[in-house]
């Protein structure tokens, strides 16, 4: 196939693209010189970490750049066109025909009050692909090309009656309606789970291999380009470093940057330290302690939410038997042992953030007991937790590291905040201690005074940590530490969570959707699915043989370099 | 970013403030009208030329003039000097009553949103209450029911004003309530109502102040308002509300400037406070400042 690929004329061709923004301080240059082509029927991957001037690349071969943005030198020549120079109207013309794009969050890309049968045809009356009269049975077409079932009633549905996948379908059925030449996909299965990508994407390469199309995958996995990719472009810091095939890239990568990203992303086989560039792991490997007694232990929790729109007036006119309440939780037991990592695992909406809350004492729980070295929290109202001598003992790492710091807080503040509320050092013997747990978490001392936004992702990362870690608990939560980081950062984060947890000897308790990263840094392994648990065991055991077939569903569909 | 010492928290927020005042003309122009005010309003019978309470019958009603830029009223008093000395009179009224107002509203507000139920429906039905009245007449009557004095003139603009302040505190505190850093704040053991006043206030300041900043050029109208009509200040003291009601009957006469210019210099005030507001959002707006 890539024999006849090479023969044909690049359909667009990027030539020394430089694309600026006008900041306070100045210009600066997101997209440095980059070049690149894709010829027609090729699936081209454009991989790198945020900041590296992906997405702005492909905004600027849509001319969707934001209004500080501008294409300063290069060209961009589509089908021969010259793209920069074109005017807007029929540029127009050519978005969403010739050129379509899906973007990351498919919900926010569609019109939440408008049936999403109509927006199909919205876009093909709007390219004179259809008339009023065919419009319908053409976007009943589209939505049972793109495997949406009963596609006569979901025609009617809105967005919000539809879960994320199938909305990210309905995006690609309005991106593919107008048979156009060229998809650009950014990030189009982040925030989706890992069997949910793998059937969109599948969707999106067996489409656009039918109708001959050509494909730019824009994302920051590259297991996932190595997986759906001819070819793969890697970017870093605005410009190209490297562009070869992709089965290439991961046999002999050329560039320095591309091995160190193809070392962080965490791979069948690879041990913790193996993700930091090489010479940068960490001294002690580990003296593997044996789990010592109990710390924690779940017995049958369960976590009942009431239906929405029950209850109040409505509830009480009807007065029809009302439903059951939603089980989020139902009735899960686990064990966590001191100086073990237990990892959570399962795709969203299965419970596993809902039981983290329960053993914070963020909300209560409906039945069930959670003990923690011999007592009961599930007794302690949440509020009441608050003054609990045990609340020091539990601390949690948010999921969202910008989310989870006081926008108006210091670096500094923010860590100090347990131990002016519940420690009872002050003055100097704080300051002290803040600078303590700076270096313990790699936070350079400078950066104590600045607030969150001075901090990149990174270091809000390290401050989050810090901050659970400054009144030495027994037990830490960690929600989804590193899912909203790079992959080069999660590797330092994750080796950072291993290393404080043989120094100082906690526990943990990993949620995660991902199982390869909940592997690196656990003991155990819990699988759950739909508020039950599915597997739980040893996670050498879990991973390579497990009894379960959804464990193995959940391992099959996450994409990984060959 | 790059340098590798953050430099002071005060001396970051001076030179941003003169970013957002040098970066735009509108709020330079707006912060200079807001000195001027001040300076009248604290120095205002020092600056003024003439006494604002010497009458003069021989010089009454004089078209302005280099002795009297702004002319002379009925009674031959100079009217620069009453616009003048006014100042003070009307920014204590407006400042009073918003201070009173972002106090009470927005603690109310704050309240209602970040613990919801029966609190939110106390506030929430309080505001709803206020709401249902025609703002200026039920000023009025709050005025005319307390008796006819200045203090009243302040609560009566701060309760009409309460319904603004309460919901807007309210939607801004219940979007942060399970927000990560407020979650984060619980388990580091902060009480409710330090999370309330140590996470939530600190960080919708920003908004709040753009709220002060419209607010406080409605506070002025009202309160002029209510003089106009007779309530609150009583001549012969020098307000712009009275200073206009005193002019309106001339201007059919002829004698136009005994209206115009206290009526100008509370259009200006008014102009100058909503213009205010979106410099005071920049400033305040930790995210803006990079």
């Amino acid at each position: 196939m890539s024999s006849t690929i090479t023969e044909n004329p690049p359909l667009l061709e990027v030539r020394d693209l430089t694309v600026e923004f006008a900041t306070r301080a100045g210009p600066v240059q997101a997209v440095r010189q980059v070049s690149l082509s894709i010829r027609k029927g090729e699936t081209v991957g454009i991989v790198g970490e945020s900041g590296s001037g992906k997405s702005v690349t492909s905004y600027a071969v849509m001319r969707i750049l934001d209004r500080a943005g501008k294409i300063a030198t290069g060209s961009i020549g589509f089908f021969g066109i010259d793209l920069p120079g074109l005017p807007e109207r029929e540029m127009r013309d050519l978005r969403g025909r010739e050129i379509s794009m899906i973007f990351q969050n498919p919900r926010a890309a569609l019109n939440p009050i408008r049936a999403v049968g109509r927006q199909i045809e919205d876009v093909l009356i709007r390219h004179a692909q259809a008339t009023r009269a065919t419009a319908r049975a053409r976007a009943i077409e589209m939505l049972t090309q793109v495997r949406i079932a009963r596609p006569e009633e979901r025609y009617h549905a809105y967005p919000f009656e539809l879960s994320g996948g199938m909305c990210q379908r309905i995006v690609i059925a309005l991106a593919l309606a107008c048979r156009p030449q060229l998809l650009i996909a950014d990030e189009p299965t982040t925030g989706l789970d890992v069997t949910t990508q793998k059937t969109v994407m599948e969707l999106v390469t067996e489409l656009t291999r039918a109708r001959g199309m050509s494909t730019l995958l824009i994302t920051h996995d590259l297991g996932l380009a190595a997986a759906y990719c001819d070819r793969v472009v890697v970017m870093e810091r605005g410009r190209v470093v490297e562009d070869a095939l992709a089965k290439d890239i991961f046999r002999a990568p050329q560039h320095p940057y591309t091995r160190r990203l193809l070392r962080a992303t965490p791979r069948p086989g690879a041990r913790l330290p193996d993700l930091l560039p090489e010479g940068e792991a960490p001294p002690l490997d580990a003296p593997q302690s044996a789990p010592g007694l109990v710390l924690l232990d779940v017995i049958g929790l369960v976590k009942e939410f009431p239906r929405a729109a029950e209850g109040g007036i409505g509830a009480w006119l009807r007065r029809g038997p009302a439903l059951p309440p939603a089980r989020a939780v139902d009735g899960i037991s686990f064990q966590i042992r001191r100086g073990e990592s237990v990892g959570l695992v399962g795709e969203s909406g299965c419970g596993k953030s809902t039981t983290s809350m329960m053993v914070m004492r963020l909300i209560d729980r409906t039945s069930g007991s959670i003990q923690f070295d011999g007592q009961e929290l599930g007794e302690i109202a949440p509020r009441a937790f608050t003054r609990s001598p045990l609340r020091r003992r539990i601390q949690m790492v948010f999921q969202d590291p910008t989310d989870s710091l006081n926008p108006r807080y210091t670096a500094e503040r923010a860590i100090a905040d347990p131990i002016l509320r519940m420690g009872d050092l002050r003055g100097a013997g704080l300051e002290a201690r803040c600078r303590e747990l700076a270096r313990l978490v790699g936070l350079p001392e400078a950066l104590l005074g600045r607030f969150p936004h001075q901090l990149s992702g990174g270091q809000k990362a390290r401050v989050g940590i810090a901050r659970a870690i400054a009144l030495n608990p027994e037990l830490v939560v960690l929600d989804e530490p590193t899912a909203a980081l790079d992959v080069s950062v999660q590797a330092v984060v994750l080796n950072l969570l291993q290393e404080l947890k043989v120094r100082l000897g906690m526990s943990y308790l990993f949620v995660s959707h991902d199982l390869h990263v909940v592997k690196l840094l656990c003991d155990r392994v819990i699988v759950m699915r739909q508020g039950r648990i599915v597997e739980q065991g040893p996670t050498e055991q879990v991973l390579n043989h497990p009894t379960a077939d959804y464990t193995r569903e959940l391992l099959a569909a996450a994409p990984s370099p060959p | 970013m790059s340098a590798t010492q953050a430099p002071s928290a005060f001396t970051a927020s001076l030179r941003h403030a003169r970013h957002v005042v040098t970066g735009n003309a509108v709020t330079a122009g707006a912060f200079a009208l807001f000195f001027l005010l001040l300076l009248c309003a604290a120095f205002g019978p020092l600056i003024a030329p003439y006494d604002p309470l010497a009458s003069n019958t021989m010089i009454a009603l004089q078209p302005p003039s280099w002795a009297h830029p702004f002319g002379t009223d009925q009674l031959g008093r100079d009217i620069l000097s009453r616009v003048v000395v006014a100042t003070r009179l009307d920014m204590t009224v407006a400042i009073a009553s918003v201070a009173l107002v972002f106090a009470l509203g927005g603690l109310a507000g704050v309240a209602a949103g970040f613990f919801g139920g029966w609190t939110d429906r106390v506030v929430g039905r309080i505001a709803d209450t206020i709401m249902a009245f025609p703002l200026f007449v039920l000023a009025m009557g709050i005025v005319a029911a307390l008796g006819n004095t200045v203090t009243n003139i302040v609560i009566a603009t701060a309760i009409v004003n309460f319904p603004l302040y309460a919901r807007l505190a309210r939607a801004e505190a219940s979007i942060r309530r399970e927000a990560g850093f407020v979650l984060a704040a619980r388990l580091t053991g902060n009480s409710e109502l330090r999370i309330l006043l140590t996470q939530i206030l600190p960080n919708i300041l920003p908004i709040m102040a753009v709220q002060v900043s419209l607010t406080m050029g409605y506070a002025i109208l009202n309160a002029a308002g209510l003089s106009f009509i007779g309530l609150g200040v009583r001549p012969p003291t020098p307000e712009w509300g009275i200073m206009v009601a005193e002019g309106a009957s001339f201007i059919v006469s002829g004698e136009w400037w005994v209206a115009l210019f206290p009526g100008l210099a509370l259009m200006l005030a008014v102009f100058c406070f909503n213009l205010l507001g979106d410099g005071l959002r920049d400033i305040v707006d930790p995210q803006r400042r990079s």
